[in-house]
């Protein structure tokens, strides 16, 4: 793993930035609100690391093999077994699928995973937008994964765990080089904070 | 078993056992008859006893032999080859039960425990101590009896358990000391050098007695044989001692800080469960249906089961019977039980969540329970787990205020009361005058949690962070941030409509989810920059992992007190 250059920085973020109280002033005491914003957007944190492009392609296969499946199983019910029901199921999930397909492109855009000094951030989704925030010191492994397509792609999913019972981080889509050099930063980082369990 | 000189007590960091100076020892000698042995024995007897005829027709063949297979045996002239046979088979029993006995070892260092067992398939296995989770002593009803206990060290991850079963009673006890004084990071002073014999003689049973004969290494016998003919008496008065003695040693842990219930008050809250409510509607449609004239099948068909419902009532009750909880040097002890007693200490900075809740049935005693995740939880093998995740099975707000001093050291200043009082009873719109201390959700998420959004809460505080929520069944969530794992937002189309989010602290796995389902948006932003950063700081800050090690630098024996 010579290729340093793919090392991502790590950015500098003030550590004094909205820290909790010291002591003494229990709860939070929210500042005046900005001005009303529906979305979830965490701001002053940097700039996002987004996953490849190529990423969509995995994405787009994923679905596409999906909606064959069971659009195939549907016709198959509904020519052979005279079901009626499954022509609409099929319907269904052949529309939603297209939407998806239409739609794909942006989610993956909207994946993206930050190293702060002490912590990893992610983040993905549009509709179902969702933020999580973990220690490097809490890392138990790193797994990387490569699906069939996503290996011709030249593309590698790194999963971040840690001893919680819902599963950590798992960044999709990242280049094969970019995903070790990143998993070899992660548990330089992780050794360095190390805090038990 | 060892009963130690009661005239000097030991110093107290100076090890009470010698087990623990890292060579290999033999657990108690009538372990394999306590493991199962007993079943086996009792299995092989019930298998002779149920198959006598074809066993008779396969050995002797003699189909028109009449009445007593002894008298057959007598009357054949073949009572030496029938006594020679049984004394083979018991022969052999014996040897099996004494080689796996000898085969079953383990030992304690400064660095890990290591147990080693099996006679045919080998296993190894080697738990170190300064990732010890909990240390916890059991003892099954029939062990107990003959004044035996099961030591077990719970480490992280399913099933990472290392279990010594089963020791001396006594003997457990005070390992079970050394190890956490070995992994509290506190080293010793000294080996023990000075007890000539510490293990003093009392027989265990004849067959005991018999099996532990000569061992060659040097591994003291954990039990010798009887040599006065009162040990039986001794034997009997040592186990009744043992039967009647506190569960809690007094000295452990000052009174002030132990948690003790009521058996009424534990009755009360076993007959106040779901539970009841399910049997009382069972009861109703019983009555019901025979009213209605409905065939008497119905009766015979739920009536057993009503009354089989009383021994879940009655293990439940039995098993949180003498339920103590306190604070010792070394961590949380939480000990229960009636006839098989099982006690746990977790280590400062094992607890990753903590629980408090009311059900609704409680409310009018004033009834709580606290349950708590720790990354030692579920030992799926054993058939009476010694781990339990709950600490308090029921107790008043100045129990829980108590319990949680002693969970979560530190966290008791008036602010600190205040806040956990007002996670527990407190809402948004009861003290809307009475300074809250909790970040609320808005009024707007009355939409998504119609009944209880105005008690859907949450509060930073030296870094714990506290979730309220519930209103039918009330809950109170505290999650120390040095353990807290990830924070995740999320937001779905709903919640974006209503400028809401969701939040959730990431814990290890276990009873408790600290999440939270309502939140405004732009506080949501706030709580994770907190609990981000707080979770950073505080781990940082930590240092429980050799808990004894902050607080005793240049360690000396007696530091600890």
């Amino acid at each position: 793993m010579s290729p340093e250059a793919h090392v991502p920085e790590v950015p500098e973020v003030p550590a004094s930035a909205a820290l909790p109280p010291e002591s003494g002033e229990p709860g939070p005491v929210p500042g005046p609100v900005p001005e009303p914003s529906e979305r979830l957007e965490l701001t002053e944190v940097g700039e996002w690391k987004r996953v490849s492009p190529k990423y969509v392609l995995v994405e787009i296969v994923g679905t596409i093999v999906n909606a064959v499946v069971v659009c195939g199983g549907a016709t198959l019910l509904w020519l052979l077994l005279d079901q009626t029901w499954a022509m609409w199921v099929g319907i269904v999930v052949l529309v939603l699928s297209i939407i998806n397909l239409v739609f794909e492109p942006r989610r993956v855009r909207a994946i993206g995973y930050l190293l702060r000094v002490d912590d990893l951030l992610f983040r993905r989704g549009i509709l179902f937008q969702r933020f999580v925030a973990v220690p490097y010191g809490r890392m138990q492994l790193i797994d990387i994964n490569r699906g069939p397509v996503a290996r011709w792609l030249g593309l590698a999913d790194l999963k971040f765990v840690t001893a919680a019972a819902t599963a950590g981080v798992s960044i999709p889509g990242l280049a094969e080089a970019d995903a070790e050099s990143l998993r070899d930063r992660l548990v330089e980082l992780a050794e360095s904070r190390r805090a038990g369990l | 078993m060892t009963e130690p000189d009661a005239s000097a007590p030991a110093p107290l960091a100076a090890p009470r056992t010698d087990l623990t100076d890292g060579g290999w020892h033999h657990l108690h000698p009538a372990t394999p008859l306590l493991r199962g042995g007993i079943f086996m024995v009792a299995i092989l007897g019930f298998i002779v006893a149920n198959l006598r005829e074809r066993l008779i027709d396969l050995f002797i063949g003699d189909e028109n032999y009449g009445g007593d297979p002894i008298d057959a045996i007598y009357e054949r002239g073949a009572t030496g080859w029938a006594l020679l046979i049984i004394a083979g088979v018991l022969l052999v029993i014996l040897v099996a039960f004494y080689l796996s006995w000898r085969m079953h070892t383990f030992r304690v260092s400064g660095e890990s425990v290591e147990v080693r067992s099996g006679l045919v398939f080998r296993s190894n296995r080697k738990a170190r101590l300064d990732r010890v989770q909990g240390v916890n002593l059991t003892r099954p009803l029939i062990p107990r009896l003959f004044g035996a206990a099961r030591l077990e060290i719970t480490v992280a991850g399913q099933d990472g358990n290392v279990q010594l079963a089963y020791l001396g009673s006594k003997l457990a006890d005070d390992l079970r000391r050394d190890i956490l004084h070995l992994a509290s990071g506190l080293r010793q002073s000294s080996q023990p050098a000075d007890v000539p014999d510490p293990l003093a003689s009392t027989s265990d049973t004849a067959a005991a007695a018999a099996q532990s004969g000569p061992v060659e290494n040097a591994a003291p016998t954990l039990i010798g044989p009887a040599t006065a003919h009162s040990a039986f008496n001794d034997f009997a008065t040592a186990r009744y001692n043992e039967f009647r003695a506190p569960e809690l040693d007094p000295d452990a842990a000052p009174p002030e800080s132990v948690v003790r219930i009521p058996p009424g008050r534990l009755v009360g809250s076993v007959v106040l469960s779901g539970f009841t409510i399910f049997l009382l509607l069972a009861g109703i449609g019983l009555i019901v249906s025979v009213i209605a004239g409905s065939s008497g099948w119905v009766l015979v068909a739920v009536l057993p089961g009503l009354i089989g419902s009383f021994g879940y009532y009655f293990s439940r009750i039995t098993k949180s019977l003498r339920f103590s909880i306190a604070g010792t040097p070394d961590g949380v002890r939480v000990g229960f039980g009636l006839l098989s007693t099982s006690s746990q200490t977790l280590p400062p900075g094992r607890i990753h969540a903590i629980r408090v809740s009311q059900p609704i049935l409680w409310r009018r005693s004033g009834w709580w329970q606290i349950t708590i995740n720790t990354a030692g939880q579920a030992s799926g093998r054993s058939s009476t787990p010694a781990t339990s995740s709950i600490i308090l099975p029921v107790g008043t707000v100045a129990d829980v205020e108590k319990v949680l001093e002693l969970a979560l050291p530190g966290f008791e200043t008036q602010t600190h009361r205040a806040l956990i009082e007002n996670g527990m009873l407190g809402g948004r719109k009861r003290d809307a005058g009475v300074a809250d201390y909790y970040s609320n959700a808005p009024a707007r998420a009355v939409w998504l949690r119609p009944f209880s959004w105005w008690r859907t809460g949450w509060a930073v505080s030296d870094q714990v962070a506290l979730i309220r929520r519930g209103v039918l069944s009330r809950d109170l969530i505290l999650v120390p941030l040095a353990r807290m794992q990830g924070v995740r937002i999320s937001q779905g189309p709903l919640r974006r409509r209503l400028r809401l989010a969701s939040a959730d602290l990431h814990t290890v796995a276990g009873p408790v989810a600290a999440s939270l389902s309502v939140i405004d948006v732009d506080e949501a932003l706030v709580l994770f920059k907190w609990m981000s950063t707080g979770a950073v700081r505080s781990a940082l800050a930590d240092t429980s992992h050799q808990w004894s090690r902050a607080a005793a630098p240049v360690p000396t024996p007696g530091a600890t007190e």
